[in-house]
């Protein structure tokens, strides 16, 4: 019976474990198998290559670029997206007039596709005839070349994803508001517990498995998402906005390096499992599951 | 065998749909980029559906693939992956790179009468540089361009200049330039006397300026760059100048996608752009404008751009007659008179401009016809081996020193030795 019963479970679990080695995991051993020859060049073929396309990477000042801009990216987006998601989410939660519009418009922005977006910001962030520059002129300040300046061009992505990314945390952490317990709030009403102290207290403690997930994603999404890159800045100026995963696609697809950027990928692949590890270790800890 | 079984069905089946049809039908898939303004899609689709009703044998998927990169990229995966691509437009300047991982053919392989061979030499010398490599003719000019200097009349106008005299050298473009920036009260700038944009193609646009200080960029072999010769060094000091010194060009980056816009609302009364967006500019513009050839310093000079007609390697012998058929009817001067009045992209061949639609359409709207006066001054653009890589090289040391992050010299030095470390194996 037991036995069966074991037989039973690995047939249950077999379709999704063929997906995850087809798609995730002999995809990932393949790349890591790739990254080790240097590509074909003309009637050459690919040679063995060692480790000499990580060495590279050690000497390559675009590839650390990208990174530092990366975790730049990371830090500027995931805090402030987060932040505004709850707020947000604590607004609409509220009993107010017009609620439904309002959690649509603040929904609206994860709804559109990213590259059309990217599109319009592109003309918002336009210097001479741009939305944001005719805002600034208009209060008697001078305007600012968003995407071209170096300064600001890695801002001004990071402005636009934090537009784009909010809305959709809201809905997650819209969706554990509205599943919280009332009782506690009850009690908490009768003990004449002030509003901040129980967003202190029972809100936020108890939404904290909403917020890993949230980070987690955040995270991931701050590495993940280059689609406006495309559009905006192309890496540019001088790599002032390259991302890793830009920068592996402009190696596989505009350098035809693909070995290169195999190696890249793996790196990244890494550094992603690394900050999953971290964010459990470190967020588990304070974590309450009912 | 797999494959042909399945192109077999596939005839099968469409031989069986199309009962009334006796024949069986070749069908191409092409994929084709479009990288300036206008609705352009539906001008390739009315020029391939005419080409379907001539060849009711030939049937054709012409799938718009975004800009030059994403239409290399599509067409390579689709290759990849084993579906059938026969031919596509792709950018004049991959040729080493497609003949690197042996995806095309030349032409000269799939030509077979005189009048076929005729056709090869039918073309502009100038916009057939980039496409013959090694005495073989690898692609066929289709939507070409060169750059162009796109200005405002009644800017020149209210400036108190002569509209009919854009500027004819670099010392003239400052001077102009500085009486058509207009500032207002707080200083601040309400039409600047030029763009030329930095992103997008910044090494398209250097390859300019560089040709007018008598420099070329790269050796015919493409495996050496000249990145820091001291020419090449000046014309980027130059460009940075136009910003900085003179002050007729805004700070900081110029973005491609933006400028058509910025040109039309007056922003700037000079633009250097692709000819390509000629046909846009002329029905949006609220003002009188002008084309012009770029000015020159030393000499004048703009390298030729855009996209070429690829054959595939990974196709049959019968595809790839169609597929030449297709690009002979796309190119022919009819065509390439109608793709050029509605594009402004050049009429690739001699004979193009000689056709009653293009002749009458120049008589009346002489700047259809810069870009091809300018043709005899233009020369290939800018490739090498490993174009892509050595090409952001060189982007990014132009953004660099446009931003102010390093002098020419510096920026130019440091991409030369990286360009010159990656071609030392060719």
């Amino acid at each position: 019976m037991n036995r069966f019963n074991q037989l039973y479970a690995w047939l249950m679990l077999l379709p999704a474990l063929v997906l995850l080695l087809a798609f995730t995991h002999i995809p990932a051993l393949t790349t890591l198998w790739h990254s080790l020859f240097f590509p074909a060049r003309g009637r050459n073929p690919s040679e063995f290559a060692g480790l000499e396309n990580y060495r590279s990477m050690l000497d390559d000042a675009v590839f650390w670029q990208a990174f530092h801009n990366n975790l730049w990216y990371a830090i500027g987006t995931v805090p402030t997206s987060m932040a505004l998601a709850l707020a947000m989410a604590l607004w609409v939660n509220s009993k107010i007039s017009g609620r439904a519009a309002l959690r649509l418009a603040y929904f609206t922005p994860t709804m559109l596709p990213m590259i059309a977006v990217a599109n319009i910001w592109l003309f918002f962030y336009t210097p001479e005839i741009g939305l944001f520059n005719k805002i600034l002129n208009s209060v008697g300040l001078t305007g600012i070349n968003w995407l071209g300046d170096p300064n600001w061009a890695l801002i001004s992505l990071m402005l636009m994803t934090i537009w784009k990314e909010s809305g959709f945390f809201m809905i997650f952490y819209l969706a554990a508001l509205q599943s919280l317990n009332k009782d506690i709030y009850a009690a908490a009403a009768v003990e004449n517990a002030s509003p901040l102290y129980v967003f202190r207290r029972i809100t936020l403690p108890l939404l904290m498995p909403t917020t890993l997930f949230v980070l987690v994603n955040a995270v991931l999404n701050a590495f993940k998402l280059v689609d406006h890159l495309f559009i905006l800045t192309k890496g540019g100026p001088n790599n002032a906005t390259n991302l890793l995963l830009y920068y592996i696609y402009e190696n596989a697809f505009s350098f035809f390096d693909s070995n290169y950027a195999a190696a890249l990928t793996l790196v990244l692949l890494i550094l992603l499992i690394l900050l999953a590890v971290v964010q459990f270790l470190l967020v588990e800890r304070r974590i309450h599951y009912r | 065998m797999i494959r042909s079984t399945k192109r077999l069905l596939a005839t099968g089946f469409t031989a069986f749909a199309l009962s009334n049809a006796a024949y069986a039908q070749t069908e191409l898939t092409m994929f084709y980029p479009i990288s300036v303004g206008g609705p352009l899609t539906d001008v390739v689709d009315g020029m391939i559906s005419d080409f379907e009703a001539q060849h009711p044998d030939i049937k054709v998927n012409a799938i718009y693939a975004g800009n030059y990169n994403d239409t290399r990229v599509k067409a390579l995966a689709a290759l990849n992956s084993g579906q059938p691509a026969q031919l596509s437009v792709l950018f004049s300047i991959d040729v080493h790179e497609l003949m690197g991982i042996d995806a095309i053919v030349p032409f000269d392989e799939v030509v077979k009468t005189d009048d076929e061979r005729a056709w090869l030499d039918s073309f502009y010398p100038a916009l057939m540089e980039n496409g013959i490599v090694e005495n073989q003719v690898w692609g066929i000019p289709f939507q070409r361009s060169t750059i162009v200097m796109y200005y405002n009349k009644d800017a020149f106008r209210s400036a108190g200049l002569d509209p009919e005299q854009p500027p004819k050298s670099w010392e003239e473009m400052v001077e102009m330039g500085q009486k058509l920036t207009v500032r207002g009260s707080n200083n601040e700038v309400n039409q600047w006397g030029l763009m030329i944009p930095s992103t997008g193609y910044p090494y398209w646009m250097f390859g300019a300026l560089a040709m007018q200080n008598d420099e070329v960029l790269m050796n015919s072999e493409g495996n050496k760059t000249y990145f820091n010769n001291p020419g090449v060094v000046e014309a980027l000091t130059y460009w940075q100048d136009l910003s900085g010194k003179y002050a007729v060009m805004p700070q900081g980056m110029i973005e491609w996608g933006t400028l058509r816009q910025n040109f039309l609302e007056q922003k700037t009364a000079m633009m250097w752009h692709s000819t390509g967006n000629l046909t846009a500019v002329k029905d949006n513009a609220s003002f009188d404008f002008g084309v012009a050839m770029l000015p020159e310093n030393k000499r004048p000079g703009s390298p030729t751009g855009g996209g070429n007609f690829y054959l595939f390697k990974d196709s049959s012998e019968e595809e790839r007659r169609a597929a030449l058929q297709l690009v002979r009817f796309m190119t022919s001067p009819e065509q390439a008179a109608h793709w050029s009045i509605a594009t402004g992209y050049m009429g690739v061949s001699p004979e193009s401009y000689e056709t009653e639609a293009l002749k009458a359409y120049v008589a009346d709207f002489p700047p259809a016809a810069v870009a091809r006066d300018q043709l005899k001054y233009a020369t290939a653009e800018f490739s090498t081996h490993e174009s892509g890589r050595i090409r952001k090289l060189l982007d990014d040391a132009i953004q660099a020193v446009l931003n102010g992050q390093q002098s020419a010299q510096e920026a130019l030095d440091s991409a030369q030795n990286q360009a010159q470390r990656i071609l030392s194996r060719y």
